[in-house]
């Protein structure tokens, strides 16, 4: 269905500047030429502080005791010992910080420390602080606790069995979190007019974000009575809440939290986290400044990152591969906490439409509450896993009807400006280029099943995924009216421009876009311009650096900060040229008349003249993304400015006797709207195919079953860099990229994210290469070696060619997931609202 | 007066002589770190398995964290902070900046202290040398791709040629 357009490009945007989302390459000064970030020197120099940089007279190290049980009740906690150490000066238990937090309203579900029950291994117990680190890890092992076990929960099947024990008093019931269920059309005349439907079983093991800096805090409660916090946070803003919450009653404005420069997030930095409200308890309790390093292990405790997805999809398509109904059960194993669990949930319902038609969809997901770190967002955040059983399963469609996999797909997009069976808006869609471009550059059209045996006697194959992600959640974490993302603008005599955001570098590079998008505005060196980030004292809030969100979000606000700075500047010059503000070009650092370019000023004497005129100047600007067309319950998880669109060939070769594989080469095609910055956008992409195919085709979290004095206990297989296994430089293929550029209109200059969609396809391209090379299945990420070595065997045993879940019913478990919401589609005449929706209470907007 | 537990010791960093009480069992990382305040130096492990901590000791990469302090008094230890010439940045951290190289950042100073090392021997890497220097430093941003680019780059311009970034590594196919 195509939208009657309402014709605006951004809620703040002018259509009349030259910086329009349509913009000519050419007639942008900054815009997409490679230029450095703003944070490149200091970065190559060792330079940048990082948290664990950072150091303050008379500061106390800070450590952890972690539970060595998986699932118990805290019966006795005895610290004489630790606190007889010398050195030790400050000690805090959970009934310390009695008050709940956690990132998202609906799950307030984590203490600081664990008041009277521990629910995985690596839950914190105690934090002690000491004049040397060494001091605090030794009074450490002085603490006696005494925990009386119960039962553990393993995974998606048993916590469905076993109601009890009930790892939290809240959620649906039992150990379910979450339970959703919502139905777009008619799914039964869907399946009725498909040509040919499949149910397929698939499932995704959890994998950690693995950043190289590991988490660190230094919090710093001064003699004033203020307290600053500063951590390798993503989510700057929700920290502060969380303290504020948990610190109760000191005001939320005696909080400063400074994110530092993240040594890589990933999302595995987006929570507020246990040790960095302890911290700042801590030193709240010692007077002292406080640090806390987490050791690598530790930071296999925190997680929150994918969370392992069991998922059952039943498809039905026309002949030509149209998706006529889509029949969608996934199940997510949480871990011990909600973190953004319920948000996870939505997101592996959301986005399948977004990139092929889908007439008719039903969607249920369930989340579990498991005795293990706690899951969340990784990069694509819960979408890599239904995105990995769509692509294969489309794969087999096309392999069942005798169509080509890209063109199938390429008759089946869903089109540009229109709404999906869910609601979701989509803008620009710039999928069939990315497809087009990896078909012609990989020769998909005359290598595809034909590779097959090789010199070297391996066999090679290609595989074919695409994907959609997000730019910028639609909709905060915490209901409010405010915009997502602030700027300010300061403008000195000197010339010099600052500008103020509380967006957070995490590596990504959005420091730099602040810069690049101020500077082509005011026509002044990016370089040139001061950044400041991610302080909650002296930075406006930005909700932070996740869903992709900061490119077109803090891009939009800087930019009308940026517009607004620029029409006091024109309205000096103008005055003191006698020339109409209009006419005014800003450009080279200058300011001057577009008919008579000699006639003008430098870009210093022109803020001198507008200051001279106005007084000082400082200006705002601030982002809300436009409504979601979603009404019903549910429909804040999905909708966004605008979504990105990649598609990926991958070349697979495989060793037939050993299952073992390498991928020499991967051509990848992103459709970014417009890349700001063009080397940077490429590092992006890089990044992403790297992290795609760690998933693909090694990393896991796993979790060892063990029993322990009678109880069984789930310790991680791998807390280790060299156990948990990562892509390192002979792994990493030739990767051909391809930037697609369909400028958005809600985006700044059109641009869309960069930063995870082209991570999402590289897992079922992998998948389905490796059935081209040799015929086998493996519905199961990663496709480790040894389940393609299976799956031939199976081949060789002349049973199903398969490495994957158990296909039959009882393969998922047997989950109740009562009356589906019903939602008319936009073609059913919907208007967005469920029709059997109880009515909800409005809630006031803060 | 030395504390007792630790000993006291003259270290060569970056061509200065720095004079550090520590305690015996202090790593190299450690003493860099906390008692120089050389924090350029990176650790995502402290187990020799990421290489975050690189430096050089007489020139050849080690990993920081597996070198006891006292075993490298009296060596020439080289960190990121000693790569730059005055205010000029070398070549290869130019190269690295061009290309941008460096995300996060957190890999980079152990990245470019073994590439250096490497530059150094051979003027002219190539593709697999430069990935077998590298082989122990992970990085979680980059993909290695930029990294790569950068240390070919800077190889070609330490051999005088006039090189910029190949199109297709900045702008793609
Ligand atoms: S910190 Fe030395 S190798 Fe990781
Ligand atoms: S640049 Fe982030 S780990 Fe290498």
């Amino acid at each position: 269905m195509v939208l009657d357009d309402p014709g605006v490009r951004s809620p703040q945007g002018r259509t009349d500047a030259p910086w329009r989302h349509d913009a000519k390459r050419e007639d942008l000064q900054h815009i997409g030429k490679p230029i450095r970030k703003v944070d490149a020197r200091s970065k190559v120099s060792g330079l940048t502080r990082f948290a664990d940089d950072l150091s303050l007279p008379r500061m106390l190290h800070m450590k952890l005791l972690r539970s060595t049980v998986a699932h118990a009740e805290i019966v006795r906690i005895d610290t004489a010992k630790a606190a007889a150490l010398p050195g030790v000066k400050g000690i805090l238990t959970g009934r310390d910080m009695p008050i709940p937090f956690g990132i998202l309203p609906v799950s307030q579900d984590e203490h600081a420390l664990c008041p009277d029950r521990v629910r995985f291994v690596g839950d914190p117990v105690v934090a002690i602080a000491a004049t040397e680190e060494e001091i605090a890890w030794n009074a450490c092992r002085l603490v006696e606790v005494e925990y009386r076990e119960l039962r553990t929960i393993g995974g998606v099947h048993e916590a469905a069995a076993n109601p009890e024990p009930r790892l939290h008093d809240y959620g649906v019931r039992g150990n379910i979190h979450r339970l959703e269920n919502l139905e777009f059309g008619d799914l039964a005349d869907g399946f009725a007019r498909a040509a040919h439907t499949r149910e397929d079983t698939f499932f995704f093991e959890g994998n950690t974000h693995l950043p190289m800096e590991q988490h660190a805090t230094l919090a710093h409660f001064d003699k004033d009575g203020k307290l600053t916090v500063w951590s390798s946070t993503q989510t700057p803003h929700y920290l502060h809440k969380a303290l504020a919450r948990v610190l109760h009653p000191l005001p939320a404005h005696h909080i400063r939290v400074v994110a530092c420069p993240n040594g890589g997030g990933f999302g595995g930095k987006s929570d507020p986290f246990n040790h960095e409200i302890a911290a700042a308890k801590m030193s709240m309790l010692t007077g002292r400044p406080v640090k806390i390093a987490l050791t690598r292990e530790e930071v296999f405790f925190c997680h929150r990152g994918r969370h392992p997805v069991l998922m059952r999809s039943r498809i039905g398509v026309t002949k030509t591969g149209r998706i006529t109904a889509l029949d969608f059960h996934s199940f997510l194993d949480g871990g011990a906490y909600g973190s953004y669990g319920t948000a996870s949930t939505f997101y592996t319902g959301a986005l399948q439409t977004v990139t092929y038609a889908v007439e008719n969809y039903h969607f249920r997901g369930a989340r579990f509450f498991t005795n293990k770190a706690p899951c969340g967002p990784k990069r694509g955040h819960g979408t890599p896993q239904p995105r990995f059983a769509l692509e294969v399963q489309l794969d087999k469609i096309a392999c069942d009807l005798g169509l080509d996999p890209a063109q199938m797909r390429l008759d089946n997009l869903a089109p540009r400006d229109s709404l999906t069976a869910n609601f979701l808006r989509i803008g620009s869609m710039g999928l069939g280029t990315c497809i087009e471009k990896v078909v012609a550059g990989s020769g998909w059209k005359q290598r595809r099943g034909k590779l097959g045996r090789q010199p070297n006697g391996k066999y090679r194959g290609l595989g074919l995924a695409c994907s959609s992600y997000l730019s910028g959640a639609g909709l905060p974490i915490y209901w409010n009216g405010m915009p997502h993302s602030g700027v300010q603008l300061k403008l000195d005599r000197s010339g010099l421009v600052t500008a103020f955001c509380g967006s957070t570098d995490i590596g990504q590079g959005s420091d730099s876009v602040l810069g690049w998008i101020i500077g082509e505005v005011l026509g002044i060196d990016p370089l040139g311009i001061k950044v400041v980030t991610s302080d909650t004292d002296l930075t406006p809030v930005d909700l932070g650096s996740y869903s992709s969100r900061v490119t077109v979000m803090t891009g939009n606000a800087a930019m009308q900060a940026a517009e607004r700075a620029r029409d006091i500047v024109a309205a000096g010059v103008a005055a003191k040229l006698s020339v109409p503000a209009g006419r005014l070009v800003f450009a080279d650092g200058r300011v001057f008349d577009s008919e008579e370019p000699q006639k003008g000023m430098t870009w210093q004497e022109a803020v001198c003249a507008a200051e001279a005129r106005h007084g000082t100047i400082g200006t705002v600007g601030s982002y809300s993304p436009p409504p979601a067309a979603a009404k019903f319950r549910g429909g804040g998880v999905g909708p966004s400015p605008s979504y990105s669109y990649s598609a990926a060939v991958v070349e697979v070769e495989v060793d037939i006797e050993t299952g073992v594989y390498t991928v020499p080469k991967v051509w990848m095609a992103h459709d970014i709207g417009r890349a700001l910055n063009a080397a940077v956008a490429m590092g992006q992409i890089e990044g992403s195919v790297y992290m795609g195919l760690g998933e693909a085709m090694m990393e896991e979290m796993a979790y060892r079953d063990r029993v322990h004095k009678g109880n069984r206990i789930f310790v991680h297989k791998i807390p280790s860099l060299l156990e948990y296994k990562s892509p390192v430089t002979f792994d990493m293929p030739e990767v051909v990229t391809y930037v697609v550029e369909d400028p958005d209109k809600n985006g700044p200059f059109g641009a869309k994210e960069v930063g995870q969609g082209p991570l999402l396809p590289m897992m079922p391209a992998v998948a389905n290469a490796i059935f081209d090379a040799v015929g086998v299945r493996v519905d199961e990420i990663p496709v480790s070696f040894e389940k393609v070595h299976a799956a031939l065997l199976a081949k060789q045993a002349g049973k199903e060619a398969r490495f994957g879940p158990d296909n039959g019913p009882e393969g998922i478990p047997a989950v109740d997931f009562g009356d589906s919401l019903k939602i008319k589609t936009p073609w059913q005449g919907g208007d967005g609202t469920a029709w059997n929706e109880p009515k909800r209470e409005k809630k006031a907007a803060k | 007066m030395t504390e007792p537990g630790k000993v006291l010791a003259t270290f060569s960093v970056n061509g200065e002589p720095h004079e550090v009480a520590f305690a015996p069992h202090k790593t190299l990382l450690e003493v860099l770190r906390e008692e120089l305040n050389l924090t350029g130096t990176k650790h995502g492990c402290e187990l020799g398995e990421c290489g975050a901590c690189t430096v050089q000791i007489g020139g050849t990469p080690v990993l920081s964290c597996l070198v006891l302090a006292v075993d490298a008094v009296g060596k020439e230890i080289r960190t990121v902070e000693g790569l730059a010439n005055g205010p000029e940045l070398s070549p290869l951290q130019h190269a690295f900046a061009d290309l941008g190289a460096a995300q996060c950042g957190y890999c980079t100073p152990g990245v470019l202290m073994a590439a250096d090392a490497l530059l150094r021997d051979n003027q002219r890497p190539t593709r697999d040398e430069i990935k077998e220097c590298l082989a122990g430093n992970l990085c979680r941003c980059t993909g290695y791709i930029k990294i790569f680019e950068a240390v070919e780059l800077a190889a070609a311009r330490c051999r005088g040629e006039q090189a910029e970034p190949r199109r297709e590594s900045i702008h793609g196919s």
